[in-house]
């Protein structure tokens, strides 16, 4: 092992084990830290242990359902299971996940920066996010919420309105986490682009991040507004949402999902993201229609906000909202068809390496596609009605959440792995965790299409005999699943300890977080970078003794064996 | 026949109304589209990979970053696709939003975990647990709620509409094929909504009027047995959904051996189990809750008459007395 040769060139007179992680040892220095890699550390592992919180939820649901009627839990306790699936899930995990962990990571890396624009906001982010976890968790679990992750009115609010004030606050405190999270991220591109990098040569992550951000700040004072309505309520005794007093229950939905919905967007959007830096990278060829994706990513960020209603079609709202929901929502698809096209045509003549992240990649393309396609079957209102509330719906968001934006999350985890460690994970160990999480997934979720089309309604703790093989398919599928899941995650833990070190540029990628150190430096660069294409990947070639890509030096352009690419 | 053979091949359940044939078109439509598109998107990345594998060293070729007309079209094409669907899916619901005049009339009340459908015939009316309507007719859904959302679902009938506390909502549909359907509570309402379900039944006028008249007066259609009317009323008005008959403890105490006995009450009071406390309570469920059980009885105040309360409670008597069988409570 020539572990003690690898230093980087970036790096020259640093000794390698000096980084951001190993720089100050002190509890203290994580508590208080404002560095934007520990953060994004210390929320990656804060949103894995929300998911990991979660997904035995889930699989504690499935097991339920392997037989209709009472398997092992009673009515009440599968209630609260999945009441605390779905919100752990989204709020916990899916929101802030990409963003927090790998947002706070990589966007000051790919800016050349330092760190973001507001750095003690950045960590504020974090203890928020923690302590609306914690007060979320508890709200939920004192008063025995079992209302589903949507908490609508009057359901929630029939024995107590606190229990659902309670809950809205655990949203409001962890929304309010995103919108430090998304203002960081405006200012910090708005403003700490090295000279040079125009809009138009940011890497697409950071357009994602941009237009998730631009939503993060938008919709999550909604939330607010439906906590000091529901407030109101209960407190003054203002008729809004209770029937008795007057109100209106489907007014509930309208808030609930203004605010839910384009937090959808706040999910999808920073995976594609992701994706659209892996499809370049382990294609080695430029991003294709970069502008297309990147307005396509503002275009979803405003769009997203125009189609709330679509989940209300059978709610009794008015004909005439429901067919403009409708044909706002076939609006939205567009630039994730386009988005789609675009990473299809990357690879296209490229050099294709399937390493890890890039099976994820791949496997989110197979994975979203289904998860968007059958979005079709919902936006269309005559078939909507018929599949509205069944586990058609559930399979669909599982798709577009699961298979779009945890891969995608995987992927990214992978991709940015031996940056953010300076360890390389075990390639067969990666790639074989991934295929065995995409056949295990399809093997969940698919039959659930099958059986919510069959008639089967979701959030059915007893269900008729008719569909039991469906269930016992996808309870098998979700074990395995999980099964896969703790193979990619224990890959990547083996790694810490046992995995070889990792070079500055392991992958041949052009975007600067790969010309610092790995794991990099407290300072981010030694020398503020110079800015180029972030996709100008033929730039950098493969150095079989750095075990990694460097970037050539403009003497040795000319001896280049790799085409330009135009 | 054509159209049952569509529902089936593309995996949707029975097709029994008027509209269903249509959704499943849709249905078929829209699916086939995707089985394209997705075909199409596979078959590029996998033959990609295939093809443009770096395994052998090699290197990516020159090709253009990016293509104006190839991508205005793949933002074009797609975008027309949607609107066709669009109008499809749109003229399918006008026509599952728009009740043919004359429809049949039935009022619907849901409540936490059942269904009331009310008949009318002639001056009186009654309350049935099932669904029936006549064959071949438009059938008009008046619906509200007792207490929380709910959603009246016929996969068969490819129908489905929320019903709110409040406020009245409305649904119609006609099936023209005779049978009995599953019917679906299909917006979360709490501990049991799952077993929110009951059946449509769809059946031949001569059949079906005679079953309405014996639903608007149970007591005639006992022939004058008032126990035959109570478990009629206990299964069909929803009391059975809580209340056993074996001594089983659901949301509410059981029946069984328990007329007659002197009931704890919360609050530390204690009740004795009479005639007046059977309709006390069916009126006013709240006031007189039994020790170790959640307030979660509907109030029935106005449902019977006091023939049908009368039919109750000798029905509850039937089901033993103090001292006959142990008392689960």
């Amino acid at each position: 092992m020539a572990t003690a040769s690898l230093s980087t060139q970036h790096d020259d007179g640093h000794h390698d084990d000096h980084n951001y992680l190993n720089c100050n040892k002190s509890i203290l220095s994580w508590v208080f830290t404002l560095d934007h890699k520990r953060i994004g550390l210390m929320y990656l592992i804060g949103v894995t242990a929300a998911f990991a919180l979660g997904g035995v939820m889930a699989l504690a649901l499935r097991a339920e359902l392997w037989t209709p009627g009472e398997t092992y839990i009673k009515h009440d306790t599968y209630n609260h299971l999945f009441t605390l699936h779905g919100a752990v899930m989204t709020f916990l995990f899916i929101i802030p996940s990409v963003p927090g962990s790998l947002g706070n990571f990589v966007l000051p890396l790919m800016l050349g920066a330092k760190d973001v624009a507001f750095p003690r906001m950045n960590l504020g982010s974090f203890y928020l996010w923690l302590v609306g976890a914690a007060f979320f968790l508890i709200a939920l679990l004192t008063y025995q919420l079992d209302t589903g992750w949507t908490f609508y009115t009057p359901y929630s609010t029939n024995t107590s309105t606190s229990s659902v004030i309670a809950a809205t606050m655990g949203v409001f405190i962890l929304g309010f986490s995103s919108i430090f999270t998304g203002l960081n991220f405006i200012v910090t591109i708005h403003t700490m682009r090295p000279p040079g990098m125009t809009w138009f040569r940011m890497p697409l992550f950071l357009w994602a991040l941009y237009a998730t951000s631009i939503i993060q700040v938008l919709a999550t004072p909604v939330i607010g507004i439906t906590l000091l309505m529901l407030a109101a309520e209960k407190y003054l005794g203002l008729g809004i949402f209770d029937p008795k007093l007057g109100g209106d229950p489907v007014l509930y939905q309208h808030f609930f999902w203004f605010y839910s919905h384009p937090a959808v967007y706040i999910m999808i959007l920073p995976a594609m993201g992701i994706i659209s830096e892996l499809m370049s990278t382990f294609s080695r060829k430029p991003i294709f229609g970069y502008r297309f994706i990147a307005y396509s990513s503002l275009a979803i960020a405003l769009l997203g906000f125009l189609v709330w209603g679509h989940h209300m079609f059978t709610s009794g709202q008015s004909p005439l909202m429901i067919t403009v929901f409708s044909i706002l929502t076939f609006s939205v698809s567009i630039p994730s068809a386009i988005k789609v096209f675009n990473w299809l045509a990357t690879m296209y003549k490229g050099s294709i390496s399937l390493a890890t992240p890039m099976c994820y990649a791949l496997s989110f393309l197979f994975l979203f596609t289904i998860g968007g396609l059958t979005g079709l079957f919902l936006g269309t209102l005559a078939t909507d009605i018929h599949l509205h509330d069944t586990y058609f719906v559930v399979a669909h968001f599982h798709y577009v959440m699961m298979g779009g934006t945890l891969i995608a999350f995987l992927g990214g985890v992978y991709y940015w792995w031996p940056k953010f460690t300076g360890k390389m994970y075990n390639e067969f160990a990666g790639q074989f965790g991934c295929l065995l999480v995409f056949v295990a997934f399809n093997l969940t979720f698919f039959p659930q299409f099958i059986m919510g089309s069959r008639g089967m309604p979701r959030r059915y703790y007893n269900y008729l005999p008719e569909y039991e093989i469906f269930h016992k398919i996808s309870t098998v599928g979700a074990f395995l699943l999980g099964l896969g899941l703790f193979i990619a995650g224990m890959t990547l833990v083996w790694s810490l300890f046992k995995g070889r070190k990792a070079p500055a540029n392991p992958w041949g990628a052009a975007t600067l977080e790969w010309t610092c150190t790995s794991p990099p430096i407290h300072h981010n660069f030694e020398h503020t970078p110079s800015v180029a294409d972030p996709y100008a990947l033929h730039e950098w070639v493969y150095v079989s003794e750095e075990e990694g890509y460097v970037k050539k030096s403009t003497s040795d352009t000319e001896h280049s064996s790799e085409p330009a690419s135009v | 026949m054509f159209k049952e053979t569509l529902s089936k091949w593309v995996g949707m359940p029975e097709s029994a109304s008027t509209f269903s044939g249509y959704v499943d078109g849709v249905y078929a439509f829209i699916l086939v589209l995707c089985l394209v598109c997705f075909a199409g998107i596979v078959i590029t990345m996998v033959g990609f990979m295939v093809k443009y594998y770096r395994g052998d060293g090699r290197q990516p070729e020159p090709s253009p970053s990016h293509n104006t007309t190839l991508e205005v079209t793949w933002s074009v094409i797609p975008s027309f696709l949607v609107l066709i669907l669009f109008a499809l899916g749109f003229a399918g619901y006008e026509d599952m939003r728009t009740t043919p005049p004359n429809s049949y009339e039935i009022l619907v009340s849901a409540k936490m975990w059942n269904w009331d459908f009310t008949y009318k015939d002639g001056q009186k009316s009654g309350i049935t647990n099932e669904l029936h309507i006549p064959v071949g007719e438009p059938v008009r859904l008046v619906m509200s709620s007792q207490d929380v959302i709910h959603s009246l679902y016929v996969p068969a009938f490819r129908a489905k509409q929320d019903v709110v506390p409040g406020r009245f909502t409305e649904m119609w549909f006609q099936s023209d094929k005779p049978g009995t359907y599953n019917l679906f509570c299909a917006e979360y309402c709490g501990t049991k909504h799952s077993d929110m379900i009951t059946k449509v039944v769809v059946e031949e006028r001569e059949t079906f009027d005679p079953w309405v008249s014996d639903v608007c007066d149970i007591i005639k259609a006992c022939g004058g047995d008032l126990l035959c009317a109570g478990e009629k009323l206990y299964q069909q008005r929803g009391c059975a959904q809580c209340h056993s008959l074996d001594g089983k403890k659901l949301t509410g105490p059981t029946f069984q051996g328990s007329f007659g006995t002197e009931r704890k009450l919360v609050g530390g009071r204690s009740q004795l189990m009479d005639g007046n406390y059977i309709i006390d309570s069916i009126e006013n469920p709240m006031k007189d809750i039994v020790e170790g059980y959640e307030p979660k009885m509907p109030s029935f105040a106005g449902q019977f008459t006091m023939e049908e309360k009368t039919a109750l409670v000798e029905f509850i008597k039937s089901y033993g007395s103090a001292g006959s069988t142990t008392d689960s409570q």
